[in-house]
């Protein structure tokens, strides 16, 4: 064994592995920790047991882990950390870990590993995790030496967090853990190989201002890049959007870097997005994109999508440009960094917008929103059933007056669309879905970093029923740290995005599609040490949302909602963005929509 | 405005610096076979050997959208220092190397064996009464030329080495 590299004069002279990757962690800055023990990692946990630096907090299973270090990460902008132990521990967190890839969120998953010697002996729990993750994560490493743990600690917070932020996994054989390792601070000069472009290119912003200045129907689409860019990048597009009077529209993951109560806004586009929306899109002529990646439940058909735009890409991902959609003007930057110099160019070119064509833009615009492509009937007789959009707008509702920190966090489905349409976001950094991999069940841990985090906030995961149940053991880690997370379920007992889907596209064969002998929530809730509560009819929603919200501690509000409720607008798979189909409120006005295009559903 | 996307397809001859590290060639063909890109050939090793980089050489094709999407997953590998498409950068050479086995037991496929290798540069590394093992350097096609004319005379077995690519003149990667 080599001797530390840094004569650290108040450090005991030799530290084991798992003291070193401690000390690493703390330097940082990481104050909790999400995991699971086993025999693998037994020596972190003996560390962990002997200071307080870092906070750990016990989760049930290990998807749950990296979920919850995923809501951590979105809510505070830091990097959520993992720890599991080798095997059925690592390739538990493979869901969480792929969750974290498609959606750009910073997390370090330390795995356990057998010890070294038996590392391709079908040792007990032995499994090949790099191997397993290496298309799971952004980058990962086996440390087998040593005197790598600290530089490999180091090195895998600065992957995690730079460029297009992802997971990194870092393998731990358990002998390295044990023994003796030298520790290094974290390094001062640049990265070897990965150093991520974030400046943008001065001629390709100028090229952009050009465009943008001459734009007559210009619209300005932003993504999760602007979020993950800081709370600088989101207040940096406020002022551009502002400056230039342009409408704009976000996907699922940018919700709430624009306002969603500003006049400009347009709302979601996309599969579920508004008219006004998509059909800016379609129609525009010029399209600045800003750290969104043309993602399929985005562009719709890719032949037919916005066909007579000029397209201005910023993406800090060079390899999500000229991907789905070729782009005239691409700009490799940090989504901040990139309006800034955006915002320096527009004030420095003396022409102005063309004001009166921006005008007709907005006219057009509006007939557009006069559709209210949102619009449901909610019957307010006593008794009446809820339908889920209003279940959603009287949480919306409440929460503003209430005027709470609000974060919510959803699973997959009907309820999170309905969520993304209804509950507004005025700030970043409030609204954690899984938008890349739309996994089920990440949710109700989500909710629970972000509980972590925020201590005092309200957070709420809005739920479906079928969702709910794949990380419903996640309840027992609520009661035990008492992180008061309130569970908002939208109950239509049917999977109810694939019943939509099978009314819409398999002739109304709903295969598999309801979910029999569901369990009471609300005894559910009871037996998890929450308070469970629940609403059947109209009248009582409002009163159940209020006393969940004034409940000190964790609830689950079982919300019965319209079975038969589809989740409109739509875009079918494979349809273009002036194909969008509307609902029922909109029936005998359904002009634009071609037979064919219904042909298409 | 749509700009129209170019369907045709283009070969593509790639080479790529990285860190010489355990995991980096899986990391590479795990690109290829996730993304669903071709590999034509591709070749691997150790250079720079003071500093733990190798190189990697890629024969792929694709459409432009495609064969610049793969330049750009190669480079945002973490262990990637440099990606360079000498295809597109001009003159270039690419070599590989193959050994190939005839067996041939008559006198005249013997001899024609032997006079068409010494047409292609090919050295005899091994013979027996029965065998050659013919040793040759050059271009993907010459190989395939010299592997095609060897079938009739009794091609036994080829091993190739895959393609090695540098640019011509003072550019380096």
């Amino acid at each position: 064994m080599s001797t530390p590299h840094h004569p650290a004069a108040a450090e005991p002279a030799t530290q084991s592995g798992a003291e070193i990757l401690l000390r690493a962690l703390k330097d940082q800055g990481v104050e909790v920790v999400f995991g699971y023990p086993g025999g693998a990692v037994l020596p972190i946990y003996d560390a962990i047991f002997q200071q307080n630096a870092i906070r750990h907090i016990l989760v049930r299973h290990e998807q749950a882990a990296v979920h919850a270090a995923e809501g951590y990460a979105r809510s505070t902008g830091r990097v959520g950390v993992v720890l599991v132990t080798s095997g059925p521990g690592a390739t538990n967190a493979v869901t969480g870990l792929v969750d974290a890839l498609m959606d750009s969120i910073p997390v370090v998953c330390l795995t356990g590993q057998v010890p070294t010697h038996l590392i391709g002996n079908d040792a007990f729990q032995e499994a090949d995790t790099t191997g397993i993750t290496r298309p799971a994560t952004k980058h990962n490493y086996l440390v087998k030496r040593s005197a790598d743990l600290a530089r490999v600690v180091h090195e895998a917070f600065y992957v995690a967090r730079s460029g297009r932020p992802g997971p990194v996994v870092i393998d731990l054989p358990k002998d390295i853990l044990i023994g003796p390792a030298p520790y290094t601070p974290p390094p001062t000069e640049a990265h070897r190989s990965y150093r991520p472009r974030t400046e943008p290119d001065a001629a390709a912003i100028a090229r952009a201002v050009a465009l943008l200045k001459g734009a007559k129907r210009p619209v300005i689409y932003t993504g999760g890049g602007v979020i993950n860019a800081g709370a600088t990048a989101s207040e940096a597009l406020r002022r551009f959007v502002h400056r230039t009077g342009f409408p704009c529209t976000s996907t699922l993951m940018g919700l709430g870097a624009f306002p969603a109560s500003d006049p400009q806004f347009l709302g979601m586009l996309g599969m579920h997005g508004t008219y006004e929306a998509n059909l800016a899109m379609h129609g525009c002529d010029v399209m600045l994109n800003v750290g969104a990646r043309f993602d399929d439940r985005v562009t719709g058909k890719l032949a037919a999508f916005s066909p007579h735009s000029h397209k201005i890409h910023v993406d800090i991902d060079s390899s999500s440009i000229n991907k789905n959609v070729p782009v005239e003007v691409p700009i490799v930057a940090d989504a901040g960094r990139a309006l800034e110099a955006l915002l320096a160019a527009w004030d420095a070119d003396p022409s102005g917008p063309d004001r009166a064509a921006l005008a007709a833009w907005w006219r057009h615009i509006d007939q557009w929103r006069a559709k209210d492509s949102l619009r449901y009937t909610q019957s307010q007789s006593p008794g009446a059933i809820i339908k889920p959009q209003y279940a959603i707008q009287r949480l919306y509702e409440i929460t503003r007056e209430l005027q709470r920190e609000t974060f919510i966090t959803t699973e997959v489905g009907q309820h999170q669309m309905w969520a993304a349409q209804f509950f507004k976001f005025e700030q970043p950094n409030r609204w954690m879905t899984s938008g890349g991999l739309g996994t089920m069940g990440y949710g109700l841990p989500a909710a629970m970093g972000v509980q972590v985090a925020h201590p005092d906030a309200l957070v709420i995961d809005i739920a479906g029923e079928a969702s709910i149940l794949m990380n419903i053991q996640e309840m027992s880690t609520l009661a035990q740290y008492r992180l008061p997370v309130k569970v908002f379920i939208l109950n239509n007992q049917y999977m109810g995005m694939v019943r939509q889907w099978q009314e819409l596209l398999h002739g109304g064969r709903y295969s598999e599609s309801y979910t029999a002998a569901l369990p009471d929530f609300v005894k559910l809730a009871e037996s998890f040490h929450a308070t469970g509560l629940h609403a059947r009819t109209v009248d009582e929603l409002d009163g159940v949302i209020r006393a969940m919200i004034a409940a000190p501690g964790t609830v689950i509000a079982d919300i019965a909602v319209d079975q038969k409720e589809n989740c409109f607008p739509m875009i079918p798979s494979g349809a273009a963005h002036n194909e969008m189909i509307l609902g029922p409120e909109h029936e005998s006005e359904a002009a634009g929509i071609t037979d064919e295009g219904l042909v298409l559903v | 405005m749509a700009t129209p996307v170019d369907t045709s397809l283009r070969s593509a001859t790639i080479s790529v610096v990285v860190e010489n590290e355990p995991g980096i060639l899986a990391r590479v063909v795990g690109l290829f076979s996730g993304r669903g890109y071709n590999i034509e050939s591709l070749t691997v090793a150790p250079v720079e050997d003071g500093r733990h980089r190798s190189r990697i050489n890629i024969v792929t094709s694709g459409t432009e959208m495609v064969i610049e999407q793969i330049k750009a997953q190669l480079d945002r590998l973490v262990p990637v220092h440099r990606v360079a498409d000498l295809t597109q950068q001009g003159p270039h050479i690419a070599r590989e190397m193959a050994l190939v086995k005839v067996i041939a037991t008559t006198g005249d496929k013997r001899s024609e064996a032997l006079r068409l290798a010494d047409a292609f540069r090919a050295r005899v590394v091994d013979a027996t009464i029965e065998s050659f093992v013919f040793e040759m350097t050059g271009s993907t096609e010459k190989l395939d030329a010299f592997v095609e004319l060897m079938r009739p005379l009794g091609l036994a077995e080829v091993s190739r080495t895959g393609v090695a690519a540098m640019a011509r003149g003072t550019r380096v990667i």
